[in-house]
């Protein structure tokens, strides 16, 4: 009996420990996109991104919510929810991905490391393959990462009616800075 | 045979382990990320469906402008060119002071009047778990006449000028279709004869669908109760208007078909004329444009 609670304890152990290395988790992330034209500028941030990192494996996962970009004026953010998102509709953008040179990265060594992201990105619906370059500062326990690219609206089907396309660059700067913690599942 | 069963169990241990790891981290995401309710968005475009208010709310530091204008009615014939000699025009300055309240005043040719609203959010409908289902706001505004008093020998009373509504807004958004439901108490200090009742009790209901991301069809009728038969010298309708929302940015372009010529409750709802059954249709249009004073995060 006494035999069989060690055993029970230390499966126990060894299944937490293996859990609890390799997955950092962040649900207050922050994305933010930003078009610049003579006419106007359009900023929008979402500080709510949750985005999960497995450093064992690279792979990297995003949810953002439409609704959750805020803009200065009212006015764009129901706009950009209503007629460009259609966020009733397609209520989250997600990426799917991987990063590709791992083995760059040394997740026990606390310091900055350059990587490549790749993966599929999901916003209005409609899916495309992606790449990025990312840094990744690896603290203890803490990892934060960063990127910057550009999306354009008209690749994710996302129509600027002739009379505002004046107002959109064609290409939206995409920030992404994201605090990883680690990740501690609940019970 | 017992250690045989501890290696059951480490081995079944090992298992789990292994599928908790495998586990799909777009699982997880889900999990985490199951979102809380959210607000449901513009489940009307401009602040007034036709005539009366729809539950649209100016955010703070939104200034609109509204120019409203009716044409007379279509059954006046070519020599009126169907009503569109004739011109009837509302100015209005309205203005979030906060997310949840705006206020507004206006200028109507109708009867020269004067009025003003504020109107207050009380709660939004949202989506995902837990949610409200509804969109309720209350608004309440005062009208003055502003006509030359029809006997100047008796004496007059700038509050005989005056009229009230309060209104009780209720809307919800199915996907493309938007309702919304106002019943509705209008007081007259001053009324035409003794017939005419100085409060008016009314249900209204309004609705809109949207056919194409920036356009949409309207709708309003209002039921108002009045004793039947009607025993005023004058008879009066129910209004029912239908419009068409054209969407450009800042704007909301609003052309629409009535049977009232006021544009505001005390008017419409208390002193509407004209019926459909008889011509007695007015065009007209909506202009809103939304100017943003105070923007929210400036950086």
């Amino acid at each position: 009996m006494k035999n069989r609670i060690i055993w029970l304890a230390m499966g126990l152990a060894l299944s937490l420990t293996v859990q609890a290395q390799n997955r950092f988790f962040t649900k207050t992330g922050h994305i933010d996109f930003f078009s610049h034209t003579a006419v106007e500028d359009i900023k929008a941030t979402n500080d709510q991104v949750t985005s999960f990192l497995d450093t064992s494996t690279g792979d990297m996962v995003f949810s953002v919510l439409s609704r959750s970009f805020q803009f200065p004026k009212p006015l764009m953010q129901e706009h950009f929810n209503e007629n460009y998102m259609e966020s009733e509709k397609f209520p989250k953008a997600s990426f799917i991905g991987k990063i590709s040179d791992l083995k760059s990265v040394d997740f026990t060594k606390p310091g900055k490391y350059q990587v490549k992201i790749a993966g599929k990105l999901t916003i209005h619906g409609v899916t495309k393959d992606v790449e990025a370059a990312g840094e990744l500062s690896v603290d203890k326990d803490k990892i934060d990462g960063t990127s910057v690219f550009s999306v354009k609206p008209e690749d994710y089907d996302i129509k600027i009616p002739s009379v505002v396309k004046a107002n959109f660059a064609e290409s939206m700067k995409v920030t992404v800075q994201m605090n990883y913690q680690l990740y501690i599942p609940k019970k | 045979m017992k250690l045989r069963t501890n290696h059951i169990l480490l081995l079944s241990f090992l298992l789990l382990t292994a599928t908790v790891n495998a586990q799909n981290l777009n699982d997880l995401l889900a999990a985490e990320s199951s979102d809380g309710p959210q607000p449901v968005e513009a489940l009307f475009k401009a602040t007034r469906v036709i005539n009366g208010h729809s539950v649209k709310q100016l955010k703070k530091g939104e200034l609109d402008f509204r120019i409203s204008h009716r044409f007379g009615q279509v059954n006046t014939g070519p020599y009126e060119f169907f009503g569109l000699d004739q011109s009837n025009i509302h100015l209005s300055l309205e203005y979030g002071l906060l997310d949840k309240l705006m206020v507004g005043v206006g200028r109507g040719t109708y009867e020269k009047t004067v009025d003003a609203f504020a109107r207050y959010n009380i709660t939004n409908q949202q989506s995902g778990k837990g949610a409200f289902p509804l969109t309720i706001s209350y608004l309440s505004t005062i009208e003055t006449v502003g006509l030359k008093w029809s006997d100047p020998t008796r004496t007059n009373y700038f509050t005989s000028r005056l009229s009230f509504t309060q209104q009780l807004l209720l809307a919800r958004k199915f996907s493309k279709l938007s309702v919304q439901l106002m019943p509705t108490f209008v007081h007259r200090n001053l009324v035409p004869t003794v017939m005419d009742p100085n409060d008016l009790f009314a249900l209204g209901v309004a609705g809109r669908f949207k056919i194409a991301n920036r356009l949409a069809i309207t709708g309003e009728y209002y039921y108002v109760l009045r004793p039947t038969p009607q025993r005023t010298a004058e008879k009066y309708y129910n209004p029912l208007s239908l419009g068409f929302d054209i969407e450009t940015g800042g704007h909301v372009f609003q052309i629409v078909l009535t049977n009232s010529q006021a544009m505001r409750e005390g008017g419409f709802i208390g002193k509407t004329t004209s019926s459909w059954l008889n011509g007695g249709i007015h065009l007209g249009f909506n202009i809103s444009r939304v100017f943003t004073l105070d923007s929210k995060t400036k950086k």
